[in-house]
């Protein structure tokens, strides 16, 4: 029976090697990814064992960890409830992060290898370790002004500072209480998640960034900044603006908004955006082509899947390989066209800043628990999206459009405001989105706007860019003037 | 190299006394630094505690000097240090549960009296059972008491369903798992069983396909009592229970046989089996599906029968990594039944893969310990009770470990030694005592006897690589593994390389390893030690 017996010890040692094996696998090789699986609660265990960085908007936190008497040691709290909700997003055992909380993670942790020596310090001194302020660029009137103007309406709004990239004011809506999502009780947590991820509107994403949607006319700023840099155009070129423009190799026609006419078979440039006249455009753009308007769109920033601010913005797009009908409707922002709100605010805050156009962020500065700044962020450029000509004749023509055509409503007393209107059709049946887009002063310009409502906000089917959107993109350029 | 000359065989008792004193130091210094880590404090009753396990350590020691001098001097600190680990991970747990006011923060205390309970029991074994070939009497009375045993959840009023698994017998206050004895009881049946018919299982009955089938009435019962346990442990949904008791079974019948088919028809039984039941039984099929889809989010999320346990163990033991959060630091406490079916993540997590695989290494001395007690001693009731309990160890780590690893589905059993359980600590320590009684037996020097040259051999010869006394009146040949030559009644006999350790020299040599019948070699050898346990004849192939 000894051979057996031999047998059976090689047979166990092979079973034990096995199980060293199968340790090692789970422990070494697959430990990376266990330890960063969004269910796993022992990083966020672990992180509230420590406190958390806040994150300050106008030297105010906006998200704060709270010391409590759980085995967690902090609660996250949101003092302002939904105002900064697509700011911050949320931070919660249950559901994990979004927005800022997740992607400044590491710094408000203090994991980040910026604060190394912070907790080298901390574990020589004893101290509990503490993660890093974030303090946000955002202006707190014009993030108040933009979600009292906007309401109830779903929607999105976004300010840029067009000289840095700097995001003044970021609000979609309908908003959350991220105050809900940070309960400590998983059980409670996860309800109030599952009623948000299923609640009207989408309010845990944040439309600024995440969502896109035809744009409508408001592309139509591209459009004419492609011809105008083609060379062939000024902003006093006649085009054809025709009441109906047949697409070629289709039945099919463009009207313009209401069946109206232009006024006369051809109109300056000028006129055609001031009165968002389709027709136009959609001429305009099959004669300049398809490759010139895609590039004039990638240098506004569009097809860009890499862009942060420092969430992950979702790639605009404008779409290749069109026949001269898709070509006719792309130019006025239908058919496949899509852009998120912060795009469009990016196109504007481009001709603002004199076809220079700034990477947009949100991250201002980073501070160490001891106050030391940990990195702050330098404006870069973007990319150069229009000369500096082209951006002053687009600035003369979107002048234009706010002080006598379709963006009346956006008019400020005294300031001149420069703005493009858009009313994007929907699918069948659905009331049209409502765009502004627009930036102010127009000589020295300090803010750059995009706003949505979807479907048509209040107006609903009666809803225009102009009537429904404009307003809402005053109310914040009025705000960051008045700071 | 040449014979070498007889000489004292040393009992080991002082290598134990020397191997003591680490193993403990494992334990007691686990427990202060589960509870600095976890508490910041020395624990308050650590002296208390460790002179509580220094002494049952030491008791069990002094009865082996006295009862049992030539028991394998590594199998007592290898069991105290794990039990000691185990303690002190039941602690480091149960300070987390305190904190959180739940009701079973108490495990640490009652481990510590389970501990108590066990050690006195495993002394009571050795004082009692004076030979184990005593148990060889009790062969069917051991029959009886598993079956008995493992039917005994199922006895209404008797019988607890607890987690899904009807396993638990509970009296009054008292509960247990009686399966735990049971596979003592039917490690004790397979081998006296075995032992007797291994000659007519092995080489009666016709060949089938190669593979040499046993007649029915020759297997019949141990397949019975086998195939009753099953089912009824299948009726009890305990399906670890059901893997240790086949893997028993296969592995004492692949050792009584030396039939390597039976290990094919064994995995070929079991992987039938494992499909049929996956496809019959909901709970199996789950469990499968848990096994291959851990980390998908709907199994995960399942209410019932969902993968959320084993992917928390899975969590815990990553966030542990090479060298663990440290004893105190980590958060085992997130796992469900992290102090008994998952105290290997828990381990996993706060002493990393390297404390881990040190754990892992100690169940290795262990079994290889008890194998090598197996090999060494004479009679064949207890080279297949040995071999048996000892691959019962391994087993059913493999089980655990490999469920919670996920190298094989999740069944749920104990860990040896280490997780909480009265039973099972209690079932475990008494298959320690036993292993050293058998352990004694094997080791123990035979009496020298006469020398008696064989015409047709002559003197004994010596060959390289193999050790035995000379003079003790037996000659070895080569090492066919089996064959006995009638000759003269001199058995060729495979001496087993039986230098144990460098402390340990040649315990025993000589008398036929193989266990063939043990004869005498001479009518008048008194051997009081090792009566014949077999009428010779088993060579007559």
């Amino acid at each position: 029976m000894n051979t057996p017996l031999r047998r059976l010890a090689t047979i166990t040692l092979v079973m034990f090697v096995a199980l060293m094996g199968a340790a090692t696998w789970v422990q070494f090789f697959q430990a990376e990814s266990l330890n960063t699986d969004p269910r796993n609660v022992r990083m966020l265990y672990r992180e509230h064992g420590n406190a958390r960085g806040p994150i300050v908007a106008g030297g105010e936190a906006i998200a704060v960890s709270v010391p409590v008497d759980d085995p967690f040691g902090y609660q996250r709290t949101y003092p302002q409830g939904d105002l900064y909700s697509a700011v911050t997003g949320f931070y919660s055992i249950a559901n994990g992060s979004t927005q800022l909380e997740k992607a400044e993670n590491d710094q408000l942790t203090g994991r980040s290898d910026q604060l190394f020596f912070t907790r080298i310090r901390d574990l020589l001194t004893g101290k509990k370790p503490e993660g890093a302020a974030v303090e946000t660029t955002i202006l707190p009137a014009a993030q108040q002004a933009a979600r009292e103007a906007i309401g109830d309406q779903e929607g999105a709004v976004v300010a840029v500072e067009p000289s840095t990239g700097r995001i003044l004011a970021l609000v979609s809506t309908p908003g959350f209480d991220p105050n809900a999502l940070a309960v400590h009780s998983t059980s409670e947590a996860a309800a109030q998640y599952r009623a948000l991820d299923e609640a009207q509107g989408n309010p845990l994403r944040s439309k600024v960034i995440q969502e896109r949607f035809a744009p409508g006319s408001t592309f139509k700023l591209v459009t004419a900044a492609a011809a105008l840099e083609s060379g062939s155009y000024t902003s006093e070129t006649l085009v054809p603006s025709p009441v109906e423009l047949p697409l070629p190799q289709t039945s099919a026609t463009i009207g313009n908004f209401g069946g109206s006419s232009c006024g006369g078979e051809q109109v300056t440039l000028a006129d055609a955006l001031r009165i968002s006249c389709n027709t136009a455009f959609a001429s305009l753009g099959m004669t300049l082509g398809e490759d010139a308007m895609r590039e004039q769109s990638e240098r506004f920033g569009f097809l860009d899947p890499d862009l942060t601010v420092p969430m992950e913005v979702v790639e605009s797009v404008f779409p290749s390989d069109l026949d001269p009908a898709m070509l006719a409707q792309s130019a006025i922002g239908q058919r496949d066209v899509q852009a998120t709100p912060l795009q469009m605010a990016m196109v504007s805050s481009a001709i603002a800043n004199g076809g220079r156009l700034m990477t947009p962020y949100l991250v201002d500065t980073v501070r160490a628990a001891d106050l030391t700044v940990v990195s702050r962020t330098r404006p870069q450029v973007y990319s150069d999206a229009v000369s500096a000509s082209t951006a002053s004749q687009l600035t003369q023509m979107m002048v234009g459009v706010v002080e006598s055509g379709s963006g009346r409503s956006a008019r400020i007393d005294g300031v001149q405001v420069a703005g493009k209107t858009g009313t994007a059709q929907t699918t069948e049946g659905q009331a049209p989105h409502a765009w502004f887009t627009a930036f102010a002063p127009a000589d020295a310009p300090r803010v750059a706007v995009a706003v949505i409502v979807e479907n048509g906000g209040n107006l609903g089917n009666e809803a225009t860019g102009g009537a429904v959107a404009a307003p809402i993109a005053r109310a914040v350029i009025e705000a960051v003037l008045a700071s | 190299m040449a014979s070498v000359q007889p000489h004292r065989v040393r009992p080991g008792r002082g290598t134990e006394l020397l191997l003591l004193v680490p193993a403990l130091g494992i334990g007691i210094a686990g427990y202060v630094l589960a509870g600095l880590g976890a508490t910041g404090a020395v624990p308050p009753h650590v002296v208390a505690y460790a002179v509580g396990t220094t002494v049952l350590a030491f008791a069990v020691h002094v009865v082996l000097r006295l009862r049992a001098p030539y028991a394998d001097p590594v199998i007592l600190p290898v069991v105290v240090a794990l039990n000691g680990i185990g303690l002190a991970m039941i602690y480091r747990i149960s300070i987390a549960y305190a904190a959180r006011d739940r009701s079973d923060a108490d495990i640490a205390d009652r481990q510590l009296a389970w501990t108590a309970i066990s050690v006195a029991l495993a002394i009571a074994v050795l004082l009692l059972l004076r030979d184990h070939r005593t148990l060889r009497r009790y062969t069917y009375t051991a029959m009886v008491v598993g079956l008995v045993l493992i039917v005994l959840p199922l006895v209404p009023g008797l019988g607890q369903t607890i987690n899904g698994a009807r396993i638990w017998v509970r009296v009054g206050p008292v509960g247990m798992q009686p399966a735990e004895f049971a596979k003592i009881a039917l490690a004790v049946f397979f081998a006296g069983y075995l032992v007797t018919h291994r000659d007519t299982l092995a080489l009666a009955g016709k060949r089938v396909l190669g593979l040499q089938l046993p007649r029915a009435r020759d297997l019949g019962p141990i397949l019975l009592v086998w195939a009753a346990s099953l089912a009824v442990l299948v009726l009890q949904r305990d399906l670890g229970t059901s893997l240790l008791f086949f893997g028993l079974f296969v592995a004492v019948l692949y050792l009584a046989t030396e039939r390597t088919s039976w290990i094919v028809i064994g995995l070929v039984l079991f992987v039938g089996g494992a499909a049929l039941a996956a496809a019959t039984f909901g709970h199996v099929g789950a469990r499968f599906d848990v096994w291959l889809h851990a980390l998908d989010d709907d199994v995960f999320r399942r209410e019932i029968g969902g993968s959320g346990q084993l992917v928390y163990g899975l969590f815990g033991m990553a966030s542990g990594g090479l060298f663990g959060t440290g004893l105190g630091q980590g958060r085992p406490d997130l796992v469900p039944f992290a102090y008994s079916d998952f105290i290997v993540a828990a381990l996993g997590e706060e002493l990393g893969l390297t404390g881990l695989i040190a754990i892992l290494l100690l169940y290795t001395v262990l079994v290889e310990r008890g194998l090598r007690t197996a090999i060494g001693v004479r009679d064949g009731f207890g080279k297949l009770l040995a071999g048996g309990l000892s691959f019962v160890i391994a087993f059913q780590l493999f089980v655990v470990v490999g469920g919670v690893t996920r190298l094989i589905p999740l069944t749920g059993l104990t860990t040896p030694f280490l997780a909480y359980g009265g039973s099972s600590l209690v079932a475990n320590w008494i298959i320690a005592a036993l292993l050293l009684r058998v352990s004694d037996e094997a080791r123990r020097p035979v009496p020298v006897v006469r020398a008696i040259a064989t015409p047709d051999i002559g003197v004994p010869v010596s060959s390289p690589g193999r050790t035995r006394p000379a003079g003790n009146g037996r000659s070895t040949g080569r090492s066919t593994g089996r064959t006995g030559t009638p000759v003269g009644g001199t058995p060729v006999v495979d001496a087993p390389p039986v230098r144990t350790s460098g402390v340990t020299p040649p315990a025993r040599t000589g008398p036929d390893p193989d266990d063939r019948p043990t004869e005498h070699v001479g009518p008048d050898v008194p051997d009081r030690d090792h009566p014949p346990v077999e009428p010779p004849g088993g060579e007559s192939r």
